[in-house]
């Protein structure tokens, strides 16, 4: 991706990361609406630079593979934006435009999102955390089949 | 770039080789303990280890033994240590070459062991055969090994650390598998191991396989990312129709036409196979063929050509039987596959009519990560879009309130409207089947090309406007789209009805007025073939027949050859209707509103004429009856199924273009969640309604006597005593004459009714047991929300609180290193849930593990508060649930 960046010996494990801008562009997470809040979930600084094990990782974790628990796992990290390890509203705002590219009017994507709370939401206090989330994602019939990338 | 495939490969290379010990492991595992037990073992080793230490006995041995392991380990931890820090892949492959190698050198390995052991301890006696608790300890041991191995992979840590985990474990395993003597089968072993996985490769590939044998699945998804997924449920019935018809012209083709046409007599031998001489003249013409008769009619298309010869050609095919069982087989597979569909949508909706969380499932999980096409990506933002704007309507449309008595009046009025509609087709074709009844009686020779299809044409044509007039008057009424979308399924279903049992119903007196008049051929018949003979019949009943040439036998009027021509005829006409309305009704008034907008005086494409809609309920029902009319004429007209096929391939290709091209998305687009079995629901009764003329006819009229292949018969059944009586031994026919006596027959009957009895009341009683868990998990979750807030008030106030760690566990064995120390913790956190019940700070909704614990005891008094971890810390610890093993708190890292 970078062969300046990364040198060819890998053998001495040197301390090289790749910035959020490379791997976004990567053909296969160009269209996808979350890629910088996925690299940076899986970065170890969060900043979105990854090194090669997290590069690893991330496919690892997105691969047919691995299991719904453990999905369900990185996809809460992917969808907090705001990463305080809950789901509040302003997240789910963020998602919702990045799904439907703004295109709800304000009104439309308030009552959507006051809907998720009000359904996924068990203990009542106002944002999902993640054994909120993991209950319902557990129930999704399709959140294995699409929460996947093939490389 | 180069660097990136590098990387990529790279990463590849090493997942693969993770994902292929750990298959391996856990295959290992699978063989050596059914999956029930997982739980057991792991707890085991613990109290095993307990014991030991309290027990003085036997400790000499032991404490030996286990010093021993404890070395080796930590020979094992500053191994996989040292590897951590050098290179990581190569040294995961050696790890791999070890272990087959280990693997097949069973003896070798064992030594080895011995050696390593003996070398850690201080080596008294090396001879010492181990013994049998030591063995089960190992066992243990290497079991938890192998778990750990293969359920790394989810476990949510970084990739070093898990190499880290992963190399250790594997070195343990490898040093003690040997050791445990279940190498007795080593290479069946490797063999049935490596067979599984070749094996679940090509399911894998099957499957794959499969799904892209799926036709026009492109095309449905990009359908659906415009308008929605009503409109895609159409497309998607449509190519199941597609299927099932498929299956029918296989069986029609493939058995009854395909067979005549090789092996039986060809055209021009039998005065059934030929053109008569009257109608020779004209019999190549194109409006003839058009109309199926002339050569049309004495073809294999129809039920007429057929020879009624017991067996044809050199394979002994018994036609007239194959024609039979082909045609039941239509009805029977027809049924089958309804129904079998019905109940397979039923179990879906049953799965998921959990709508709870509709919000929420469109939010999380619509994206599909796997898109990587700039074009898809836009269809499936548009797509997203709408479903998200369906459901909001849905949600607006719940909460609406409106003037009811209004509503209730244009209701009422409006189903007035649309009875006085229906009332009006039914008698325009009452009256059009009477009129085309006294031209049929007056001949048809002098009348025009209209007068002939009077009938086919008026119902088309009501086929086409009345939905339209019901679409205008359902706009009256002001239902909730999908509801609308059942009161106009419902008139058109009834109005297609009227109109297909109008026509039967005069298809049958066609057919008496055909009996009749084959009486009177048949009495010609006999004063035609005695002035052949020269009334000499008596002396020359075994001379051989005057030839005769056969297309100057006079023949009967074949009323299933008649039949057959009408239903084709009606499929035909009702497929060019249906293509010039989407030609002229969409595509031209499309071009008209799209380039007469710009030198209009009004928007067009936004006022009057504006663009066309979908119509899903007309296209849906045009299916489902054109499907009814395809099984109730296949009988007497094999050719049928191909011509629907042909109809559906085309207008799946047209629709689909039309669709795209010159439809707007609805106004009020909206889900067609469960419609779909509404659709075979409609499908089901339509197939009922049309298999009842068929049977009739088979049944109780008898077939003609000089064309099809049950000629000379007095009922068409009859084929099957006849093979019965001729095929097969006499015991059987026995056997089956027992069988079909109605003595045995009710009684059978009824026990069917009772058993569909019993299991109605069962489902019934299942439906409501499951209507109440659902409705106090309801509670329960209600009763945690509640709770929840008192606990999050009480976490409040000891905020301030110090940690209060976990009660304490069995330590493993203190000399055991970091790394081992810490998987070991890992497996007695998982097998200890009160404990981590316990901390969880976050409420739990009870049901959501697999149903174990519905009431989990509150425990809420300690918690650690939900501390926000750092983005470099390898989980969360607050409120992961049980199952997935909380991070322990000193990594080695």
């Amino acid at each position: 991706m970078a062969p300046n960046v990364v040198p060819m010996d890998y053998t001495k494990d040197p301390d090289v990361k790749l910035p959020m801008q490379l791997i976004i562009n990567m053909p296969e997470l160009k269209e996808n609406p979350f890629r910088e809040r996925i690299v940076e979930s899986f970065s170890e600084d969060g900043e979105g630079n990854l090194s090669f094990n997290d590069f690893v990782d991330m496919f690892s974790v997105l691969s047919e593979m691995a299991p719904r628990e453990l999905k369900a796992i990185y996809a809460f990290k992917i969808y907090d934006f705001n990463t305080d390890n809950f789901i509040c509203k302003a997240d789910l705002e963020n998602t919702l435009n990045k799904l439907t590219r703004e295109e709800l009017t304000a009104e439309e994507s308030v009552l959507v999102c006051e809907k998720v709370i009000e359904e996924a939401d068990m203990d009542g206090d106002g944002k999902l955390g993640f054994s909120d989330f993991e209950n319902m994602i557990s129930k999704a019939p399709d959140f294995l089949s699409t929460f996947h990338i093939r490389i | 770039m180069a660097m990136e495939v590098e990387e990529g490969s790279a990463a590849e290379s090493e997942e693969n080789d993770k994902t292929e010990e750990n298959k391996t492991d856990g295959d290992d595992e699978g063989d050596q303990k059914p999956d029930p037990v997982h739980r057991v073992p792991r707890k085991r080793p613990q109290r095993i280890r307990v014991g030991l230490e309290s027990d003085s006995d036997e400790e000499v041995g032991k404490s030996r033994k286990n010093r021993a392991n404890q070395k080796s380990k930590e020979e094992g931890g500053e191994d996989g240590e040292d590897e951590e820090k050098g290179g990581k892949k190569g040294r995961g492959k050696n790890d791999k070459k070890n272990d087959k190698k280990g693997k097949k050198e069973k003896a070798n390995k064992k030594k080895k062991d011995k050696k390593k052991s003996g070398s850690g301890s201080d080596s008294d006696s090396e001879e010492e055969p181990i013994t049998e608790e030591e063995l089960a300890k190992l066992k243990e041991e290497v079991e938890e090994k192998k778990k750990l191995i293969a359920t790394l992979r989810n476990k949510p840590w970084k990739m070093k650390k898990k190499l880290a985990v992963l190399k250790e474990a594997q070195l343990f395993v490898e040093k003690f598998e040997g050791a445990l003597g279940k190498g007795k089968g080593k290479k069946f072993y490797a063999y049935k191991v490596m067979m599984m996985k070749k094996w679940l490769k090509f399911q894998r590939d099957f499957e794959n396989f499969k799904t892209a044998c799926i036709p026009w699945e492109f095309k449905i998804k990009e359908i659906e990312s415009h308008f929605g997924s009503s409109v895609a449920s159409y497309f998607i019935f449509l190519r199941w129709m597609y299927g099932v018809n498929m299956i029918l012209f296989g069986l029609s083709f493939g058995l009854v036409m395909i067979p005549e046409a090789l092996m039986g007599k060809p055209y021009g031998t039998l005065p059934r196979k030929t053109v008569p001489r009257a109608e020779e003249a004209n019999a190549m013409n194109f409006a003839t063929l058009w109309d199926f008769s002339g050569f049309a009619q004495y073809s294999v298309l129809f039920y007429g050509y057929y020879d009624n010869k017991r067996t044809i050609g050199w394979l002994k095919f018994r036609m007239p039987l194959s024609y039979f069982l082909v045609g039941v087989g239509t009805i029977g597979y027809s049924f089958m596959v309804v129904i079998r569909t019905m109940a397979k949508n039923a179990h879906d909706d049953g799965g998921g009519d959990d709508t709870s969380f509709n919000f929420s499932w469109k939010m999380f999980t619509s994206w599909d990560y796997l898109i990587g096409n700039p074009e898809t990506a836009d269809n499936k933002f548009a797509s997203i879009t709408t479903s998200f704007k369906e459901a909001i309507v849905e949600e607006q449309e719940s909460r609406k309130e409106e003037n009811i008595h209004l509503t209730r009046f244009l209701r009422v009025l409006a189903n007035f409207f649309a009875f006085c509609t229906l009332a009006g087709s039914g008698y325009l074709i009452y009256f059009v089947v009477r009129r085309s009844q006294q031209f049929a009686l007056e001949g048809m020779d002098n009348l025009g090309w209209w007068e002939r299809n009077e009938v086919n044409m008026v119902m088309s044509l009501l086929g086409m406007f009345c939905p339209t007039l019901f679409d205008v008057i359902s706009s009256l009424e002001n239902y909730h789209p999908r509801i609308a979308l059942r009161w106009q399924l419902g008139r058109i279903f009834a109005l297609f009805l009227g109109n297909l049992y109008t026509f039967i119903i005069a298809l049958m007196d066609d057919i008496n007025l055909k009996l009749e008049e084959e009486k009177i051929v048949r009495y010609n018949m006999t004063i035609w073939e005695a002035s052949l003979y020269n009334g000499t019949i008596p002396e020359n009943a075994t001379a051989p027949p005057i030839q005769v040439d056969p297309a100057d036998v006079p023949r009967g009027p074949c009323w299933e050859t008649m039949v057959g021509q009408e239903f084709v005829r009606l499929t035909v006409s009702d497929t060019v209707t249906t293509y010039i309305t989407i030609l002229i009704g969409d595509f031209l008034r499309a071009v008209f509103v799209r380039f007469f907008n710009y030198c209009w005086c009004w928007d067009l494409e936004y006022g009057f004429p504006s663009y066309s809609e979908f119509d899903i309920s007309g296209n849906v029902l045009g299916l489902i009856f054109n499907q009814g009319m395809i099984w109730m004429g296949s009988f007497y007209a094999p050719c049928l199924p191909a011509i629907n096929i042909f109809r559906l391939h085309t207008s799946m290709y047209l629709q689909c273009w039309a669709v795209m091209c010159c439809n707007v998305p609805q106004e009020r687009v909206f889900k067609a969640s469960r419609s779909n079995n509404f659709y075979m629901a409609m499908l089901l009764f339509i197939l009922f309604l049309s298999t009842l003329p068929v049977v009739y006819t088979v049944v109780s009229i008898p077939p003609s006597f000089d064309c099809g292949p049950f000629s000379g018969k007095t009922r068409m059944y009859e084929v099957i005593g006849e093979t019965l009586e001729h095929d097969f031994p006499s015991w059987f026919a026995k056997v089956f004459g027992y069988a079909s006596n109605p003595g045995l027959i009710l009684p059978f009957i009824l026990l069917m009714v009772l058993g569909i009895y019993y299991l109605n009341a069962t489902s019934k009683s299942y439906k409501e047991a499951n209507l109440e868990l659902k409705k106090k998990l309801q509670m329960q979750a209600e009763e945690n929300k509640k709770r929840n807030k008192q606990k999050a008030q009480k976490t409040n106030e000891m905020e301030e609180n110090p940690l209060d760690p976990d009660p304490p566990q069995p330590k493993p064995k203190k000399e055991e290193t970091s790394s081992a120390n810490q998987a070991n913790g890992e497996a007695q956190k998982t097998t200890n849930p009160p404990q981590q019940q316990g901390p969880a700070p976050n409420g739990r909704y009870p049901s959501q593990g697999r149903g174990e614990n519905l009431a989990p005891p509150p425990r809420v008094a300690v918690t650690r508060p939900p501390a926000p971890r750092g983005p470099d810390m390898p989980g969360h610890a607050s409120g992961v649930p049980r199952g997935q093993p909380r991070m322990p708190m000193g990594p080695p890292r």
